[in-house]
């Protein structure tokens, strides 16, 4: 499946499976994702959309018993053939609940660039306020960027953990539903600030709720669960097309809400 | 089914439009028997009426408003709700058209004009016939017919130009009934705009079954893409 944007690929994705030991969680998926855009993946609980989400950057090496087959590439290059802490630098991640350093918010951010050896203290002032302006919070901590980031409100912390993404310079940010434990006015701000970041970045983002897939992506693939619960890709495409006359009749029935 | 509710208020809506057509269906016989019998009465009644036709137009556009705004419709859904949006005005100017002839019957009054009717009488059945199928087609999605329709207009077209040819010709004739002429003018002008707007409900249902948004332009006998213009 080719994406349909005149634009380059970031991501693609080649027959991929993956298994859990016996269990097919995902079966030969194919698509290419567009860079510089916000993608978003939807479909039911179980569809393996944040599986697929979370192989961009190995995150699922760590379970017992996982084995995949196919190929992942990243601007032409495999994933496997890339250093896996190089990888994560360049495909950074952004969790369901803001999960912040129990540290300052400063240290939050500079957690990362020190990981990766930059210890110049200006180097590292420059790369915290650039990251949290990028985040869109600068202005909301920095006359308390040594306080306990946990000490933010919910929001808050969800755009620290954005800008402690950002750190560390990734080309892929993946976000697997970053605002479903915000409430609405912070939703919105995490929105607005995905779409300032998708001039520099590429998005993909797993989201429950289809208004946030309508309202903050470019392009969606809607994911369904087979017989066996291995998931499969339905339908992909710009976001306009899949939300007001998709292909498929069952993406038109889970969009429009008659199940999942 | 998961959204039982929902669908039965779209379903509500969308016999709200049926019913609403079929008051215009209504207004636009009277008008047209009120007209060739002279019946003063009955177009008064019409011009009445025609406020009903505005209320239910006001209904429908608000139960969509607050499905909207409660349900966030998408794709078919998205599509018909906000057709039917488009619909109800269609109709209710439809409706305008029938009030406008009951309009211009008064001012008609008892007066004669020497012109042949029987076009006239032809341009109001075939409009209201336009709108019946047109309606069927909206409610039971049926692209063939949908498309079929719009065609029917170039006849309606030629019989406005076979009318206004021979009113204006009478007029010449007589210029003392100028006046009076100039009100059936107007009332084949309304006839043909009633025609026009089934078109327009036909290019709503396409887009409800398809999702492409064509306009159709009969006078050429095309379909043609709107991004074509």
């Amino acid at each position: 499946m080719d994406i349909n944007n005149n634009g380059k690929s970031k991501i693609s994705v080649n027959n991929f499976n993956f298994y859990y030991g016996e269990f097919q969680a995902l079966r030969d998926i194919t698509i290419d994702l567009p860079a510089n855009k916000i993608t978003s993946i939807i479909g039911p609980s179980g569809c393996g959309k944040s599986t697929f989400l979370r192989s961009f950057n190995r995150m699922n090496d760590l379970i017992p018993l996982v084995h995949t087959t196919g190929k992942i590439e990243i601007d032409k290059e495999n994933i496997y053939k890339i250093n896996v802490v190089e990888l994560r630098k360049r495909v950074g991640m952004v969790f369901q609940r803001p999960n912040p350093f129990p540290k300052s918010v400063f240290e939050n951010i500079a957690f990362g660039p020190r990981a990766h050896g930059i210890s110049d203290k200006q180097l590292l002032n420059e790369i915290v306020e650039k990251s949290l302006r990028q985040a869109v919070l600068w202005d909301e901590v920095k006359d308390q960027i040594n306080k306990s980031g946990l000490a933010l409100s919910g929001g808050q912390q969800q755009r620290l953990c954005i800008a402690r993404a950002l750190a560390v310079k990734p080309e892929v940010i993946l976000m697997d539903e970053p605002a479903s434990a915000l409430d609405p006015i912070a939703t919105l701000k995490i929105e607005d600030l995905i779409q300032q970041l998708k001039e520099k970045y590429t998005i993909v983002i797993v989201t429950h709720n289809m208004q946030q897939a309508a309202r903050a992506s470019d392009f969606t693939l809607f994911f369904n669960m087979a017989e066996d619960r291995a998931g499969y890709l339905v339908e992909s495409g710009d976001t306009v097309d899949i939300f007001t006359n998709p292909k498929e009749e069952l993406t038109e029935q889970y969009i429009s809400g008659r199940f999942g | 089914m998961a959204r039982d509710i929902y669908e039965r208020k779209i379903q509500q809506i969308k016999d709200e439009i049926l019913l609403l057509g079929s008051m215009v269906e209504q207004a636009a016989l009277d008008s047209v028997a009120a007209f060739k019998q002279k019946d003063l009465e009955a177009a008064k009644t019409i011009i009445e009426e025609d406020q009903a036709i505005n209320d239910k137009r006001f209904a429908i556009e608000n139960a969509i408003m607050i499905l909207f705004a409660t349900q966030q419709p998408l794709a078919h859904d998205l599509r018909l709700l906000s057709a039917m949006l488009l619909l109800s005005n269609e109709l209710e100017r439809m409706g305008d058209y029938a009030k406008g002839i009951a309009n211009n019957t008064i001012r008609l009054g008892k007066a004669d004009i020497p012109i042949p009717i029987r076009d006239i009488e032809k341009m109001a059945d075939l409009g209201v016939s336009m709108l019946h199928r047109a309606l069927s087609a909206f409610v039971n999605e049926n692209m063939e017919l949908a498309v079929r329709i719009p065609e029917e207009d170039d006849l309606v077209d030629e019989l406005f130009n076979k009318s206004y040819r021979a009113i204006v010709n009478a007029m010449v004739a007589n210029p003392a009934i100028i006046d009076d002429a100039s009100f059936l003018l107007w009332i084949v002008h309304n006839l043909e705009r009633f025609a026009d707007r089934t078109v327009n409900i036909c290019e709503r249902t396409i887009f409800i079954i398809s999702g492409e948004l064509l306009e159709m332009d009969t006078t050429n006998d095309e379909i043609h893409h709107e991004t074509d213009e």
